[in-house]
């Protein structure tokens, strides 16, 4: 996953300027004026047609930021009325991916395609390699018919010019469930029927026409106003800033919120009932179980793969178990989530005990828009200690290997199967997985929707290597679950 | 020949917009200059404070001299310049 490109970049300056303009003396008029502020009279056009075409793209960037869909937009309406909107609103909205479409490229079709470089050679290897009859010789060129030809990709392995090329729709091939795809004006729709949240496209859209629907401005609102509210971050998130989950505590403790609890210590009640649920299903003679703490992979099941539900894990996601325990102690607080993940949206939207989500990137535009400096911070420590296995889960083969840490049945042996990433392919094997009552590989299966864990998460600002390595600093200084 | 210092800033914003993705830097630079060249993170540089200026980070500093929105490539073109004596 790409967290590093220049689409990206934007969107972060983006959300820095609106938490600038919120803490300013007028939001609504700063907040309007930020895309002229972005692209001044006179500057450079670096990526699109010209200067409005460029404003317009970032006002509907931060239309989606104060948390609106940008699909069927009544164009007419200002800027300064929808931030005057986010202050107003008292309900989130129910999608939270929106698709803007004038910054959608309206990518050609995905197909297989015969470039210039083609020599109209004597071999006509890809004539031959076409079992479907749709390569022919035109005109001294390969030419392909594109009604008879499947995509299968034959003829592009063959030619020796490598003159064939197979043409694709970045955000459509990155979709593991085909849910996003081209209207008759060739841009991108997403059918939330089909859609788990997973938020490939919007990390791979080249355009960055993809954005999730934040919430920065309700719980900023919430901050402004005097509310108690009262972060948990993901285990994945300790990788996402420089300095130590302590320092980063009095960072965000410093941003206003009243308290702050890792989700870590909801991994660690999540580990403990999945061990105990592994070891009695394995008694029973269930092939194999998987695990159910990845919200893609949890939607992924409810809307597609329907035959592996008895095989998951019935034990609850460590946001679940944190949220009820934060509940408790703050009955009255606002509760935001601090996420890698988009698909955590889908899941926290169906969860009473937590109010709102933000991603790495909004929690760090929060940071960088009230200029504090989390090196700079002293550490404060947290109520409770999660485990070294519990701030683990956020890489890959870190929630099996807790699982099977805690598997101490000497009947019972826990052989873990790392699904690291969901795409066409492994959603097929898992399918077959439950179709054959099987798994192969071992018993215990692990699904991560992102590859390399909530680290790889479509949310996350750090690159891999170095969020693992913060990570790893903060497991050396962590006990054993027990 | 006197030493180059290189300081990757590890400040909120430059982390914010990027610069964990310089980090190949402490390993790339040690090999490529020995010596010559010594990189280290930094506290926040200080660069990124002035309205819009985020927009610049991350920032490194070689020497006295600040380079904003620091890629890789970038840092080791200046580097190379630096050490072949050729600025």
């Amino acid at each position: 996953m790409n967290n590093n490109s220049q689409s990206i970049f934007i969107k972060k300056d983006i959300l820095i300027r609106l938490v600038e303009a919120f803490f300013s003396d007028d939001f609504i008029s700063n907040t309007a004026s930020i895309p002229f502020k972005m692209r001044p009279k006179n500057a450079e056009v670096p990526y699109r047609c010209c200067i409005y075409k460029e404003r317009e793209i970032i006002k509907d960037r931060i239309i989606a930021d104060l948390g609106f869909s940008v699909e069927n937009l009544d164009e007419s309406e200002r800027l300064e009325d929808f931030a005057k909107k986010s202050l107003e609103r008292d309900k989130k909205e129910e999608t939270p991916l929106t698709v803007i479409d004038a910054a959608c490229k309206g990518c050609v079709p995905s197909r297989v395609y015969v470039t210039d470089l083609c020599q109209g050679c004597v071999a006509r290897a890809c004539e031959k390699s076409c079992k479907f009859g749709a390569v022919t010789i035109e005109g001294g060129r390969s030419y392909i018919d594109g009604n008879k030809c499947k995509n299968c990709g034959m003829c592009i392995k063959s030619c020796p010019y490598n003159a064939i090329v197979r043409l694709i729709v970045p955000c459509e091939q990155a979709c593991p469930v085909g849910a996003i795809s081209k209207n008759s004006n060739g841009i991108a729709v997403i059918d939330f029927e089909k859609c788990i949240t997973c938020g490939k496209c919007v990390a791979v859209c080249p355009f960055g026409a993809v954005n999730e629907k934040s919430q920065i401005i309700d719980v900023l609102q919430g901050i402004k106003t005097g509310k108690k509210v009262v972060a948990m971050f993901a285990p994945a998130i300790a990788g996402q800033f420089p300095g130590n989950i302590y320092q980063l505590k009095s960072a965000m403790l410093k941003a206003g919120f009243y308290d702050v609890f890792e989700v870590a210590q909801g991994a660690d009640v999540t580990t403990r009932n999945e061990a105990k649920e592994f070891t009695e299903r394995m008694k029973e003679g269930k092939p194999f179980m998987t695990t159910s703490c990845c919200a893609g992979y949890n939607n992924l099941i409810k809307k597609h793969l329907a035959e592996i539900k008895t095989f998951v894990s019935d034990t609850k996601t460590p946001l679940f178990y944190i949220a009820e325990i934060v509940r408790k102690i703050y009955p009255d607080a606002i509760t935001v989530f601090i996420s890698p993940c988009v698909a955590k949206r889908v899941e926290v939207a169906e969860n009473e005990n937590i109010d709102y989500v933000l991603n790495a990137d909004e929690l760090g535009a929060i940071f960088v828009g009230r200029k504090i400096e989390i090196m700079e911070m002293p550490e404060i420590e947290y109520q409770f200690n999660s485990s070294k296995q519990g701030r683990n889960y956020g890489s890959t083969g870190g929630v099996s290997s807790a699982v099977k840490s805690l598997v101490k049945d000497n009947d019972v042996n826990a052989v873990p199967v790392i699904i690291d990433g969901l795409n066409k392919d492994s959603v097929k094997q898992l399918k077959k997985y439950a179709v054959d009552n099987c798994c192969p590989e071992g018993n215990l299966i692990e699904v991560m929707c992102c590859e390399g864990g909530c680290i790889g998460g479509n949310s996350t600002i750090a690159n891999q290597k170095t969020a693992k390595r913060i990570i790893n600093n903060l497991l050396e200084k962590s006990e054993d679950i027990v | 020949m006197k030493n180059i210092e290189v300081k990757i800033c590890s400040g909120t914003t430059c982390f914010v917009m990027g610069s964990s993705f310089l980090s190949e830097l402490y390993e790339i630079i040690p090999q490529k200059y020995g010596d010559r060249v010594t990189v280290k993170p930094s506290l926040c540089l200080g660069q990124c404070s002035n309205s819009d200026k985020h927009s610049k980070a991350p920032y490194v500093k070689i020497d006295e001299e600040y380079i904003s929105e620091a890629t890789i490539e970038k840092v080791l073109n200046i580097l190379d310049k630096k050490v072949c004596g050729n600025e």
